[in-house]
């Protein structure tokens, strides 16, 4: 996984409480076997016209934001499905950061997996900085994991919490996996203890099992 | 020990490791996959040279791609074709349990899981799909993963995971007439909000909740993660344990006898605490249909289609202004006044016999209305499908002028050949109507199976609580 340490990128913003996945990766794209390429497909119903022609009144459209990195979003932001295409999404599109009051749990989850970082902000906060970047062109933010600020151009500066192990997981892009398989002794004593293999009783029309 | 609740119980029990300030190490009982979000992980550890860890723990369906209509004819959808030979090869490859499109065991995912005894009391259970929550219903803690957590349970059989906080949703008194879980959930739902349960999982409690039959805790479960709670849970009783007996991978005999006397501590103990509680009255719940673009925009049948301009947080009337939009209906517009052109009785809300049973008994001698273009009835299952024809309940439903299909996910979310077209309206009995849920510019109305079963036949929605046949449904 990349690590998030500092990200210095144009603001885009989503108008909109919760925005949720469906919208980021349309169903028709849940058919694909890879993690890559969903960037295209990111809010493909709110970007596209028929034939796959831009739509001129979707935000992320706009000339003025093309090239943003960082996605300011409203409240419940990700919630529906699980899909991870939805990060795989957003950070294929190119955002890296996303400031929101608040995440659908899963969601929020999926984007520490991918090294997005959701920095969550309160009400006022988000609300102070659509007003920036709608007033500004060329809005932009640096967004700092390390010292856990948000800082503009323009003297505004919003600090941030996070939890540690994320946040540390986060600036070192650490494996999630092979940090849990260090603990193999451990997993392996809960099994010897507790652990129950199911018996399958009736002959089902199950392929590859072994009782 | 102080009292704690059934997910602090179940919780404990799968702690492999702890430590301050770090998510902890959970075990995982039962592993559900499907071929929509597993594939990458396969390939994930794959590339990292990983093996399963447990293929015995981990269970495999075709459903979300699946044809509803004659599964011997190959797939016209290549995207698809290819989703299906992957999961059937890492299923091969890593000896994992898999009930293929040809399999008479196959079906929803949170339809066989419970159906086949794989989803027990006291288990945890995850899956790469948000409605996982369902089979907390039989009292297990159950929740949707992202693929990366697919992937993290194959090769370990554990999660790292924080704990989340508790909500107790209590639904006190008797259910009334012609209202079923559905209606509750989608009252609960409307009450809360759908960021309501964020960060929580939500217990359900409450004279109404126990009452239910293990369809009807299913179809509540189902849906809480449209509240944005992670987990929905109800302590197992009686009508558990009677469900869970004589299922093929349940246990049995002694050993059953023993479980069950396990799953009995399960129960929340008295005086231990949520970190927030929700009561309604059962009384006042009415049948509910949803008039915006997610499940929080519901209201009772007798109403109409809100203003935005009655709602006082600009975020929230802009939403109702967006959702009227998109759902091209008016402020003031009675809910019985909304005419449909199709309408879906399936999903893993509402798939179970006991709501195809409840919705044939609405339509028995009747026909849909000549104004629709397609009433469809896909059961959850096959297993679901065959005891419904042994029943009589296919005649009955095509004799009304229903179609009767194959088990999949159907229009529920569209991904095979069950959709509806841009500006088509439909009364569905699945959890999301979020736009371009059932297929680009659909309208989608979620309700209960005897609500959209009453809908067909006229046409546009009704009091159901006026027709007897509904009588009794759960
Ligand atoms: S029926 Fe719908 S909600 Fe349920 S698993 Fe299938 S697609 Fe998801």
């Amino acid at each position: 996984m990349q690590p998030f340490t500092k990200h210095t990128g144009l603001v885009a913003p989503i108008d909109r409480v919760n925005v949720d996945t469906d919208q980021m990766v349309p169903k028709q794209f849940l058919k694909l076997c890879t993690r890559e390429g969903f960037g295209r497909t990111l809010f493909y119903d709110w970007r596209y016209l028929p034939g796959e022609k831009p739509n001129p009144d979707f935000v992320l459209n706009f000339p003025r934001y093309k090239g943003a990195s960082i996605l300011l979003a409203r409240a419940n932001f990700g919630c529906g499905s699980s899909r991870e295409h939805a990060p795989w999404a957003i950070l294929d599109y190119g955002f890296r950061a996303i400031l929101a009051p608040s995440y659908a749990d899963i969601f929020y989850n999926n984007c520490f997996k991918n090294g997005i970082l959701p920095v969550t902000l309160t009400i006022e906060q988000i609300d102070e900085l659509f007003k920036r970047t709608l007033a500004t062109e060329g809005y932009r933010l640096t967004v700092d994991l390390e010292q856990q600020t948000i800082v503009d151009e323009h003297g505004l500066r919003y600090s941030f919490t996070i939890d540690p192990f994320r946040r540390d997981c986060l600036l070192k892009g650490l494996d999630d996996i092979g940090l849990t398989l260090v603990h193999e002794d451990d997993i392996a004593a809960f099994e010897k203890k507790n652990l129950r293999v199911p018996v399958m009783h009736e002959n089902l029309d199950v392929k590859y099992h072994h009782n | 020990m102080s009292p704690r609740t059934l997910y602090e119980k179940i919780w404990d029990a799968h702690v492999v490791r702890e430590e301050t300030g770090k998510p902890s190490l959970i075990y995982i009982d039962r592993h559900l996959i499907h071929e929509g979000t597993s594939p990458q992980a396969f390939a994930g550890l794959k590339a990292a040279g990983r093996k399963v860890r447990r293929p015995e723990l981990t269970f495999a369906v075709m459903d979300h791609s699946v044809s509803t209509k004659n599964r011997a004819l190959p797939l016209a959808d290549p995207d698809a074709t290819a989703q299906f030979e992957a999961l059937a090869q890492n299923c091969r490859e890593n000896g994992i349990n898999l009930f293929d499109m040809q399999s008479r065991n196959q079906g929803i995912v949170h339809v066989i899981g419970p159906e086949l005894g794989i989803t027990l009391p006291g288990c945890t259970i995850v899956c790469g799909d948000s409605h996982t929550s369902t089979h907390g219903a039989l009292g297990a803690l159950a929740f949707g993963i992202g693929t990366s957590e697919v992937e993290h349970v194959l090769a370990t059989q554990c999660l790292s995971q924080f704990k989340s906080k508790t909500m107790k949703i209590d639904v006190q008194g008797k259910r009334p007439r012609g209202v079923t879980a559905k209606d509750i959930i989608l009252a609960i739902i409307g009450k809360i909000g759908i960021g309501g349960g964020n960060g929580h999982v939500a217990e359900y409690t409450g004279e109404a909740v126990r009452s239910l039959s293990m369809e009807g805790r299913m179809t509540m479960c189902n849906m809480s993660i449209e509240g944005g709670a992670r987990a929905g849970m109800v302590a197992p009783d009686e009508t558990t344990f009677a469900y869970v007996e004589g299922r093929p991978f349940a246990p049995q005999g002694r050993d059953f006898q023993e479980a069950v006397e396990r799953w009995k501590s399960l129960a929340t103990d008295d005086g231990a605490q949520y970190n927030m509680t929700v009561t309604l009255q059962a009384a006042n719940i009415a049948p509910m249909i949803t008039w915006g673009t997610n499940p929080g925009m519901v209201a009772p049948v007798t109403s109409r289609v809100p203003d935005p301009s009655s709602f006082s947080d600009p975020v929230d009337r802009k939403a109702a202004e967006g959702a009227l939009k998109y759902m091209d209906l008016k402020p003031g517009t009675a809910l019985e006044d909304i005419s449909l052109d199709r309408v879906f009785i399936g999903s893993c809300t509402n798939s179970r016999l006991e709501d195809l049973r409840a919705a044939a008994k609405v339509v028995a001698g009747k026909h849909v209305a000549k104004t629709l273009k397609q009433a469809l009835v896909v059961p959850g299952s096959r297993t679901v499908k065959a005891a419904a024809e042994k029943e009589g309940l296919d005649k009955i439903f095509r004799d009304a002028g229903f179609e009767w299909r194959d088990a999949g996910c159907s229009m529920c979310i569209a991904m095979n050949d069950d959709v509806l077209l841009p500006g088509e309206r439909s009364a569905s009995t699945s959890n999301r109507n979020f736009e371009g849920r059932q297929g680009k510019g659909s309208r989608t109305h979620l309700v209960s199976p005897v609500m959209a079963a009453a809908a067909a036949i006229e046409g546009h929605f009704v009091d159901v609580r006026k027709w007897s046949a509904a009588e009794g449904a759960e």
